[in-house]
């Protein structure tokens, strides 16, 4: 009996010991990472910003001036999303929203949409989705030019009724095989589009 | 003792992890659908083995039996989270590719299957080659399952090899067939298992004419036809 509760207690050391070496060794390795793994996504964000709205036209920090709006109809999620702001000489550029389109094929698709100040979209990107590889994933740069024909795009210059896919009679391409991504895409940028047509000030200001 | 060529023989060949084991075939499957993702995949699980087989061998005298089992998980997930780490610091790209599939080289089965069956019974050297063999084996059947999908699938070869080796690497892609529509088969999730079954099967081709005997090439004279 004595026996055995030595051997146990000597197993539940064993495992104890084990778990501080794994611990010790995850946090060396989180210390010597975490700076750079933070910097890592800042400048991958910030490349994504970019791609949008150049540097040569705004002059302020994209990543330091942003606001955080919350707007589920809008933005398709409950969440606060961050809006990003170019701004030159304190006036501002342009504005980037970051909408969720809900009702994608295969969950949602986080979306970069950035707007002129005249309410003119300076494009559109998607940064995160799982739609079906070859079919939905049209909507990725690398992929098809699609998103592309978002740009120059307002509701001043087309009306939002046309704000459709071509099979729903509207005015966007859909693609071979699969209509509920761009639809899905379409959708959440003409919300976005008038949600900031509706809120220009707020956006603005502060 | 096995001798290191055996072991290598049995990494890469014999007993392959992929192809004779038939293990880990879930990211196997879920990432080889391009050569560069298969090879990202396939150096950080061989990284995993060689650390997690040298360590489970050094401890192999200190560990009691029934506890076994939860060290090894220990040392297996301590190592899968410092390697997630640094691949998240200095191949971020990638890593965002790979995502989720880095973590869950912690559930490949042949890594633990390596530790109880082979580190736990060898001496260190011995293990350390063990876990280099099997990891290249592995790494071997993504790159090859990760070229097949990607020549049929999308028509080029190395694509995105930037996200491993840097901007130089970025015009190394092979464009295999130019102006390619892509065939979406290969790229899905069936499009592998259909690869990964016909790789199996021209492994057993090779294998058992390996083993048979090779057949006497007889000649036989030439009989003149008759007119």
């Amino acid at each position: 009996m004595a026996e055995k509760k030595t051997s146990m207690i000597k197993a539940g050391l064993v495992l104890g010991l084990f778990s501080l070496v794994g611990i010790g060794l995850v946090s060396l390795t989180y210390s010597v990472t975490h700076e750079k793994i933070a910097e890592n996504e800042r400048l991958f964000l910030l490349k994504n910003l970019q791609e949008l709205v150049p540097q040569s036209i705004h002059d302020n920090d994209l990543l330091a001036d942003t606001i955080q709006v919350s707007n589920a109809e809008a933005f398709g999620q409950n969440n606060e999303i961050t809006i990003y702001r170019a701004k030159k000489n304190e006036k501002l550029i342009a504005l980037i929203a970051t909408p969720t389109a809900p009702d994608g094929y295969n969950g949602s698709i986080k979306l970069l949409v950035a707007i002129k100040e005249n309410g003119e979209l300076m494009g559109v990107r998607a940064v995160s989705h799982h739609e079906t590889p070859g079919l939905g994933d049209a909507i990725d740069t690398n992929k098809s030019e699609w998103v592309f024909s978002f740009n120059g795009r307002s509701l001043s210059n087309l009306d939002s009724k046309y704000w459709r896919v071509k099979r729903d009679g509207g005015e966007f391409d859909q693609f071979t095989g699969a209509t509920i991504t761009p639809r899905a895409v379409v959708k959440a940028v003409l919300k976005t589009l008038q949600y900031y047509q509706a809120h220009k000030a707020e956006l603005t200001d502060g | 003792m096995d001798s290191y060529t055996q072991i290598l023989k049995n990494g890469l060949w014999a007993n392959n992890q992929a192809f004779v084991a038939l293990l880990g075939l879930c990211p196997l499957l879920a990432v080889s659908n391009t050569v560069i993702n298969g090879l990202g995949l396939g150096i950080a699980t061989t990284l995993t083995l060689i650390l997690s087989n040298t360590i489970v061998s050094i401890i192999r005298h200190h560990v009691g039996n029934e506890i076994r089992l939860p060290v090894f998980v220990l040392i297996i997930a301590s190592i899968v989270t410092a390697i997630e780490l640094i691949m998240n610091a200095f191949f971020y790209e990638l890593y965002l590719i790979l995502g989720i599939f880095i973590p869950l080289i912690v559930t490949n089965c042949s890594i633990i299957g390596r530790a109880e069956a082979y580190a736990s019974k060898n001496p260190v050297g011995a293990s350390a080659i063990d876990g280099f063999a099997m990891g290249t084996g592995f790494t071997a059947a993504l790159v090859i399952l990760g070229a097949m999908r990607e020549i049929l699938g999308s028509g080029t070869l190395l694509a995105n090899a930037h996200l491993m080796f840097g901007e130089a690497a970025r015009d190394i892609t092979i464009h295999v067939i130019s102006d390619y529509e892509g065939f979406l088969l290969a790229i899905l999730p069936p499009g592998a298992f259909i690869g990964l079954g016909l790789i199996i099967a021209l492994k057993n081709v090779i294998d058992k004419r390996i083993k048979e005997p090779r057949k006497q090439i007889v000649e036989l004279p030439l009989t003149p036809k008759k007119a």
